[in-house]
């Protein structure tokens, strides 16, 4: 799958990039769609293992294959990068961008990277695109971002490549573990890593689990390696924001589930109540945080710390109880949600700072006046946002606190708190931007145009479509997360 | 040995090319020589009936054997030398290194028309080098540093205008004479004490009379490991590294990062790493542990203060230095195969890096790091290709770099060294931060002089060609790694997948 867009990056070096880039990245919406719909059909044969792999020899004197498969839960995710990439791009469809066709390839590369980590199945495959998705976003924030970006993107860099050098000692520690069968060689087969993850003591599962989360956990980020990253989403160009927020961050949470979960439980069941606690001070100081901005964007930026913490909440809760399931099936929800509803967010404040210059709450007001048809879109999105029901937020989060309710009643009831605290910190800015008078500057906000208008529809639409219908994202995993949790042993 | 006999030939023609007049046609001939040298290295693979041993199979108890006359290719001149498996792969690499590194450095030799004994010079320090892939016998491994050494320190001071240059060639002199010192004293005591120059001995000694070997033995290992870290320039052996590399000719720069330490590593190899001295690894082991996690640290940092490129790069070769020993350190059956790659990525992330800086530095005329601003769109090739020889380097994938630092890495958790491997992790982090620097200073500062600069056809195809490497070994590192035993990859798709994979 992912060959198509090496493919079809060539192409983007054509002067039409923005044109080629978005049919391609609608050609690969079209082929996702296919490649679900062959996975449903797989699903309703009743078979449980149901997934679509390629698995080829690639570095066969250390045991390295190319292995990439789909199962439902990487489906869902490759799903939402699919969808997103190409209302990523038409947010940018009218600006007039330096270098377009570097932009766009960039782009599409980033794409092809991401859903290389969301599909790979061997560990150094993962490892290393992984890593291959974060150069296109440094070029992408350093050469199209705003003020200050080198000295923003460099520390953003810096901090997620020590994660990454972390999590490539533990998979190679892993690795050294696995059995080494007839061949004599090592493998970094997800499921032999695994296996050889659960086979170790306590201590060395210690290491390794932290090994891991710390990478997961700058990616996320959780709270206290979150510093990068206001400043980051900040300071990218508003595309580069959606990639990070929108998809880019998700990579840390599927990599809890798929990795993590599976590679140390016993580890995480020592140190669960850490790690889960971590979680929640990040939901409540981001919470803080964004009910303390004045800036619009970062607002944004603190409500993605805060939905995240919630999301690996979940995930992480999961061990004490063996038939928690609802946190990681949330979780997964979530992602696939929070992932709509930031990508709109950011894209509502790009439409703001388009025609005002500022993301500064207090020069804004009474938009809603002036063009009450956005301030509807902006409505829909942000009740996503903050998880009304019947909208996509609502499912996914009443999964998560359900699932941390099971795990301890004072850590839902924390962790409750981001609902009321996202309401609180949604609605002031909202209310401050888009109600009250009208000010000599917002009187001139001039309508939408006709591509923002069909991006919008589509996030709204999609905002009340998952929340109405959510059954097809949970349909889609339930039969993985169960064989995931099966394959889940404590000592 | 017909390498050494090729290489030797082609110093002398080299020395008679100003006798006779035909120096315009030395440079062509020298190039053809030196693609004959590799073939006839490569050719040593198909002696033994085309079906060569595999060179990392030749490993017993994950230690690697020095090649006896049984199985040894080219054993010659009284046992002195013996051409085995690794000694193909070292050599193909410094002669593959050198051919770039001769393409790049033709304004060099350009420069200096008015005598030809540069080309003579680096001729003989490439006959030290290949000695060095393939000596059995300590008085050949004293030999061959001696003869990559002296050509080296004239070299160093080829610029006589320049007082740096002065001061540089004497300074390695001062010092390189000080380390052989060392050497011959650690070879004298080791032989003090077994009664034999020649490496199977020595280990046969050290295997027989483990309980009787006197102290000054293991006196002498120490002496010849600090002859040889000197020239691999590991900390705290490192010293003159720095003025050295930044007062000498950048072409020499480059030969000496990429060369000579390949070749120094590989003498550490024959030493270390085989029958010889893996018998006294208890005693060497934690030496070369605590050496190799000093050279990474200071390596790193040092380079991290630098403002000058050329300054920054010798010191980043320092804790590249410090890669390779830590493959060595490891002392496990995967280590000789991690340096043989790590040798390679370096040399051809080096050769690229250092194209790019002979241009600049030929055109703005400084060496600073600011020279390099704005060379994203002063010339975008170069930027490009400098970027992805800094990524190598830096070890970040899918380039070749990356492979080279994660087979370093698993050897060295292979062989137990788990904190070692955590000080590679973090110091490599550093490099990033170095390296960065540059690529940043190309695609975001302003530059004081928006003029494009211009690079020559062949440089411009050198980069090409070194970048193209660079991904190659990056994305299929099997073509260095699994010389010999090709393994057919088992394929595995399922009937409904045949479709994505098309697609």
């Amino acid at each position: 799958m992912p060959f198509v867009f090496a493919l079809l990056l060539l192409f983007t070096k054509d002067d039409g990039a923005k044109r080629v880039a978005l049919a391609a990245s609608v050609i690969e919406f079209i082929l996702c769609i296919v490649a679900y719909y062959f996975l449903r059909q797989q699903q309703a044969t009743g078979n449980e293992d149901a997934r679509l792999f390629i698995n080829i020899g690639w570095i066969s004197s250390i045991g390295v294959n190319f292995n990439v498969a789909l199962d439902g839960i990487s489906m869902v995710l490759v799903l939402l990068t699919c969808f997103l990439i190409p209302l990523i791009i038409l947010c940018g469809y009218e600006k007039k961008q330096r270098h377009p066709s570097y932009f766009y390839a960039l782009i599409l590369f980033m794409q092809m990277a991401l859903i290389g980590v969301f599909v790979a199945r061997d560990g150094f495959l993962f490892y290393i695109f992984w890593e291959l998705a974060l150069i296109p976003i440094y070029f992408i924030c350093l050469i199209w971002g705003g003020e200050n970006r080198g000295t923003i993107t460099f520390k953003f860099f810096l901090y997620t490549t020590l994660g990454s050098l972390f999590m490539l000692a533990a998979l190679i520690y892993l690795y050294l573990n696995t059995s080494v069968g007839e061949t004599g060689i090592h493998t970094f087969n997800i499921q032999a890593l695994a296996e050889a993850g659960r086979g170790l003591s306590l201590t060395q599962q210690s290491c390794v689990f932290w090994g891991l989360f710390l990478a997961f956990a700058i990616k996320m980020p959780v709270f206290p390696f979150h510093t990068w990253q206001p400043d980051t989403y900040y300071n990218a160009p508003t595309q580069g924001t959606m990639l990070l927020s929108g998809i880019m961050l998700k990579m840390g949470t599927y990599g809890l589930i798929r990795w993590l979960l599976p590679m140390c439980p016993d580890a995480l069941n020592y140190w669960g109540a850490t790690v889960v606690g971590l979680s929640i001070i990040s939901i409540i100081y981001a919470s803080f945080m964004a009910i303390a901005q004045k800036d619009f964007k970062r607002l944004i930026a603190y409500s993605s710390i805060a939905h995240v913490g919630l999301i690996a909440a979940g995930v992480l809760v999961f061990l004490p109880l063996k038939e928690n399931t609802e946190g990681i099936t949330g979780a997964i929800v979530q992602m696939f949600s929070h992932g709509i509803n930031v990508v709109g967010l950011f894209l509502i404040s790009d439409i703001i700072f388009s025609r005002m210059n500022t993301f500064e709450m207090a020069k804004l007001g009474g938009i809603r006046n002036v063009a009450p048809k956005f301030a509807a879109f902006f409505l829909i999105i942000m009740m996503g946002s903050v998880a009304l029901p019947l909208t996509n937020g609502f499912v996914g989060e009443f999964l998560l606190i359900s699932g941390i309710y099971k795990y301890s009643a004072f850590a839902a009831g924390c962790a409750g708190l981001t609902i009321i605290f996202g309401a609180v910190y949604m609605l002031r800015g909202y209310q401050f931007i888009m109600l009250g008078e009208i000010k000599s500057n917002t009187s001139l906000f001039t309508p939408l145009t006709k591509i923002e208008t069909v991006t919008l529809v589509i996030i709204s639409c999609a905002v009340i479509f998952f929340g109405v219908c959510p059954n097809l994202i949970l349909d889609l995993v339930r039969s993985d997360v169960n064989a995931l949790v099966r394959e889940i042993k404590l000592k | 040995m017909k390498v050494i006999l090729l290489l030797s030939v082609l110093g002398l023609l080299a020395l008679f090319a100003e006798l006779f007049r035909f120096k315009k046609i030395l440079y062509p001939i020298i190039l053809i020589g030196l693609a004959g040298a590799i073939a006839l290295a490569i050719s040593y693979w198909f002696f033994d009936d085309g079906a060569m041993t595999p060179y990392f199979t030749g490993m017993v108890d994950g230690k690697h054997q020095i090649p006896t006359a049984a199985n040894a290719i080219g054993h010659s001149f009284n046992q002195m030398l013996a051409f085995g498996p690794s000694s193909v792969l070292f050599s193909v690499i410094i002669l593959s290194t050198a051919f770039l590194w001769f393409v790049m450095s033709k304004g060099f030799f350009n420069n200096n028309s008015t005598n030809t004994d540069h080309y003579a010079l680096i001729m003989f320090a490439l006959v030290g080098a290949i000695i060095l892939t393939c000596y059995t016998n300590m008085t050949m491994l004293f030999l061959g540093i001696e003869i990559l050494s002296i050509p080296l320190y004239v070299l160093a001071g080829s610029k006589k205008s320049d007082p740096l240059s002065n001061e540089s060639a004497f300074k390695y002199f001062i010092l390189g004479s000080f380390a052989s010192g060392f050497l011959l004293f650690g070879i004298t005591l080791i032989y003090g004490a077994s009664g034999s120059f020649d490496l199977k001995t020595i280990g046969t000694f050290i295997n027989t009379s483990q309980e009787a070997i006197p102290s000054f033995f293991y006196a002498g290992i120490l002496l010849i490991l600090v002859g040889l870290l000197f020239k691999l320039a590991a900390a705290p052996f490192h010293f003159w590294a720095p003025d050295v590399y930044q007062g000498a000719p950048t072409p020499i720069t480059a030969f000496m990062s990429t060369v000579v330490k390949t070749a120094a590593i590989v003498a550490i190899i024959r030493l270390f790493l085989s029958t010889t001295f893996s018998g006294a690894d208890a005693f060497w082991v934690p030496v070369l542990g605590v050496i190799t996690g000093l050279t990474l640290v200071v390596g790193n940092v040092t380079a991290a203060a630098q403002n000058n490129v050329k300054r920054m790069l010798a010191f980043s070769s320092i804790s590249h230095a410090g890669f390779l020993l830590l493959g060595v350190t490891a002392l496990c059956g995967f280590s000789a195969k991690a340096i043989v790659f790590y040798t390679a990525a370096y040399s051809i992330g080096s050769i690229a890096t250092f194209t790019v800086l002979i241009n600049i530095m030929h055109q703005t005329g400084s060496d600073a790091i600011e020279s390099f601003n704005g060379l994203g769109k002063r010339n975008p090739l170069m930027a490009f290709i400098l970027t992805i020889a800094l990524f190598s380097l830096a070890g970040i994938p899918p380039t070749a770099g990356f492979f080279a630092k994660y087979y370093i890495l698993t050897a060295a958790m292979t062989g137990g060294h788990n904190w070692l491997a955590i000080i590679g992790i973090l110091s490599s982090l550093v490099g990033i931060y170095y390296y960065f620097k540059i690529i940043i200073a190309m695609y975001f500062k302003k530059p004081t002089d928006e003029s494009l600069i211009t690079i020559n056809k062949q440089h411009q195809l050198l980069l090409i060609v070194t970048a193209v490497i660079i991904f190659l070994l990056g994305l299929l590192p099997d073509l260095i790694l699994s010389i010999g035993d090709i393994d057919r990859a088992s394929i595995e798709v399922s009937t409904t997948n045949i479709l994505f994979l098309y697609a």
